[in-house]
């Protein structure tokens, strides 16, 4: 008991302490709360966006997430707010009834792993519209998820970085060995092989199982792509968030090259040694299904998942920095074809 | 009176250490252009409806069970001076095996939670016991060991995961997990218990598995303070070697320090997995508890009461992340308020410790003629 009033006691305390600073300090930060407040004047939906762990920043998938929301405040007229989880991942639910509770009529959780937490909410908010980036698919009515053919467009990276090397030596760091990494190692396996079936692409991954730890680990990256690159490896493409910028760094140290996902990043790394080294990201167009849910739901009130693929240019790649030539480029288009004429069959599984 | 006097005088530090980490956190956000008052009052805000009240106070049980457990499992090999980093990997490999035995058996109610709560336990004490037998025979730092045994762990619960405890019937695109613990293995919520008080139900379930931790923190606080194992730990802990002088076996206790640090910490995922998730999954698994219990020990100065206060604390903090971000306060304030309360709690708690030593030497000197006479001499300042 005693303890307990001493802590009751504490933040009294603090309280009062902390009311006299502020107003010693003459407010005048009270403006800047809201982080969609200035969008046009449109119809004013609001949309709530929770992210993955990391956050806005990781210059990959949540900035893709992120663009989407932002294209949206400015051509649709919507008012946004955007949440990240802690560390640890673990109030996922909190953060999609914090965003529910606020009025928010569509709301969008970016990963697959808000799975079960947004099928749990989903049903207590049967009126909000949840639209999850990536996962499984859910049976709610009021939930829509966005998938990507991430092989097909890991498809023409590999086929990219087949054609980039002279030796034939080639790498993959991925974050963990989930299901949807192992897509990308898939689709990427694929594409060498389709240009010359004799390499063997180096697999390395960051996590084991399903362990999140390994999309947060630049140091392991880079190591990782460091002991390849030290083999003799020339071209590396990593799918793993945060820690892709590692392998970036890898390669410039080693003067090899390296192959981004998720954004452009070679417009995002925002270091000109970095931008040296990647030749091309494998783009997983999550702002335009968190644009377009936004449009489709104002129009028809209901968002219907979806998978985006190469047909409708909700994955492919990057040539910012002009580091392929027009040759490979000829034939990556040709490949893309292939795969959308359904010529050319990518699994996800390898 | 002066029991209140004395009382004062020892929360007095804890009091002030809780007052400067509000107002560093509060310079923080002034920093980053946000309202520290508006920061305090969503700290306060437990919500506007009633539904979302409860909801808060359940989500605040959730998340001081996992810590406080991790924190008292921390503690017992703090107490003895053993850096026990390992409970991290414990909790892991012992909820991963707790999950994958429990789906396998059906028992009874009581008996099925009551076997894998035995299960978690047996299996944190095991994997605990690696680094204790190698500090006793090999000499291995446990601090070394324990590290390296996180990382193996979760090479090893993503084995377990996949291969022995597999749930077959998973479709496609979805990830390995062990198959679903049967109804009697769940423990009963305390959602009810909301509703016979008078209060709406929180919409998630409250982990009734609180209830268990409470009775260990009873069963630690008095087996620490009462019992002669408490004696010997804290004995060992002081001065291994005059705890061996006195017949205190140091490889003896270091080898039951750890298996009970270790069984602890197999508690740490039974909240969650016996009352939501049913089952281990690598995705929807919450890690770090091992790690964030290592400053709610700190925090708790080791005592099963005050580690109870500071998961609260914890938890307190953890639960208004949401909110704060609502009012434009990034969800990094919270783990800064977090090391900052640890911090100041330390470090005041450690200053008034000196003054204190520092006054009742002088006193001492006073009263002693032999010294007294010294005083003017050159005296080495003692302090450390």
């Amino acid at each position: 008991m005693r303890r307990v009033m001493k802590l009751a006691a504490g933040f009294a305390t603090a309280a009062l302490l902390l009311t006299a600073c502020a107003e010693d300090d003459d407010g005048g930060s009270e403006d800047t709360t809201e982080s969609g407040e200035d969008g046009g004047s449109g119809d004013g939906l609001q949309v709530g966006l929770a992210f993955d762990v990391g956050g806005r920043g990781d210059r990959s998938f949540n900035d893709s997430a992120a663009a989407g929301i932002e294209r949206a405040q400015d051509e649709l007229g919507i008012e946004f707010n955007e949440l990240s989880p802690n560390p640890d991942g673990s109030n996922r639910d909190e953060l999609l009834r914090e965003l529910a509770d606020g009025g928010h009529e569509i709301i969008f959780g970016i990963g697959y792993a808000f799975g079960e937490d947004m099928d749990t909410v989903a049903d207590e908010y049967p009126d909000v519209q949840f639209v999850r980036i990536d996962g499984a698919p859910s049976d709610k009515e009021n939930v829509a998820v966005m998938n990507f053919a991430d092989h097909q467009g890991s498809f023409l990276v590999g086929v990219a970085a087949a054609l980039m090397s002279e030796s034939g030596q080639i790498g993959f760091v991925g974050g963990n060995e989930g299901v949807v990494i192992n897509a990308f190692g898939a689709g990427f396996k694929q594409g060498v092989a389709a240009v010359d079936d004799s390499i063997e692409v180096e697999d390395h991954r960051l996590a084991a199982g399903e362990d999140p730890s390994g999309f947060d680990d630049a140091a392991g990256g880079r190591v990782a792509a460091e002991a390849m690159y030290d083999r003799g490896v020339e071209v590396v493409f990593t799918a793993a968030g945060d820690s892709n910028v590692g392998v970036f760094q890898a390669a410039a140290d080693a003067g090899a090259w390296a192959a981004g996902t998720d954004s452009d990043q070679y417009e995002t790394v925002g270091d000109p040694e970095l931008q040296e080294v990647i030749f091309t990201s494998m783009l997983k167009r999550v702002d335009n299904a968190v644009f377009e849910s936004i449009d489709t739901y104002i129009s028809e009130g209901d968002v219907e998942s979806t998978v985006y693929d190469l047909s409708d240019d909700g994955v492919g790649y990057s040539t910012s920095g002009d580091h392929m030539s027009e040759d490979i480029i000829a034939q990556l288009e040709d490949y893309k074809q292939q795969i959308i004429d359904g010529e050319i069959e990518v699994s996800s599984e390898e | 009176m002066t029991w209140l006097l004395q009382l004062a005088r020892r929360i007095a530090p804890t009091l002030v250490a809780l007052v400067m980490a509000l107002l560093i956190t509060g310079v923080f956000i002034l920093i980053i252009g946000e309202n520290p008052l508006a920061a305090l009052g969503a700290l306060f805000d437990f919500g506007d409806s009633a539904t979302a009240q409860a909801n808060s106070i359940g989500v605040w049980i959730n998340r001081a069970t996992p810590l406080f457990l991790s924190g008292l499992a921390v503690s017992i090999g703090f107490r003895m001076g053993l850096f026990n980093i390992g409970v991290e990997g414990q909790y892991r490999v012992a909820t991963v095996i707790a999950a994958g035995v429990g789906a396998a058996i059906v028992l009874p109610a009581p008996l099925h939670i009551l076997v894998i709560v035995l299960v978690a336990m047996a299996a944190g004490a095991a994997y605990a016991a690696i680094p204790a037998v190698l500090k006793t025979t090999r000499g291995v730092s446990e601090v070394i060991s324990t590290i390296m045994l996180n990382s193996i762990a979760i090479g090893l619960a993503a084995w377990f995961v996949r291969s022995p405890f597999a749930d077959p019937d998973l479709g496609a695109g979805e990830t390995a997990a062990t198959r679903p613990i049967d109804e009697s293995g769940h423990f009963p919520g305390l959602n009810d218990l909301f509703g016979t008080l008078g209060l709406e139900e929180p919409r998630r379930p409250v982990h009734g598995f609180v209830v268990v931790a409470i009775v260990v923190g009873i069963v630690m606080a008095v087996v620490l303070s009462r019992s002669r194992f408490g004696f010997e730990l804290r004995a060992s802990g002081l001065n291994a070697l005059a705890a061996a002088a006195n017949g205190i076996s140091s490889k003896a206790m270091v080898i039951k320090a750890m298996l009970l640090s270790g069984a602890l910490a197999g508690l740490v995922g039974l909240p969650d997995l016996l009352g939501s998730a049913h089952r281990f999954q690598t995705d929807s698994f919450v890690a770090g508890y091992g790690f964030t219990g290592i400053a709610v020990a700190l925090l708790g100065r080791n005592r099963p009461g005050g580690i109870a206060l500071a998961a609260l604390l914890f938890a307190f903090l953890d639960r208004a992340g949401p909110r704060l971000q609502s009012e434009g306060i990034p969800p990094a304030a919270v783990t800064i308020m977090q090391g900052i309360v640890v911090l100041s709690v330390l470090i005041v708690d450690e200053v008034a410790r000196r003054r204190l030593r520092r006054r009742e030497e002088r006193r001492a000197r006073a009263q002693d003629p032999a010294t007294r006479s010294e005083e003017s001499a050159a005296q080495p300042e003692v302090s450390s």
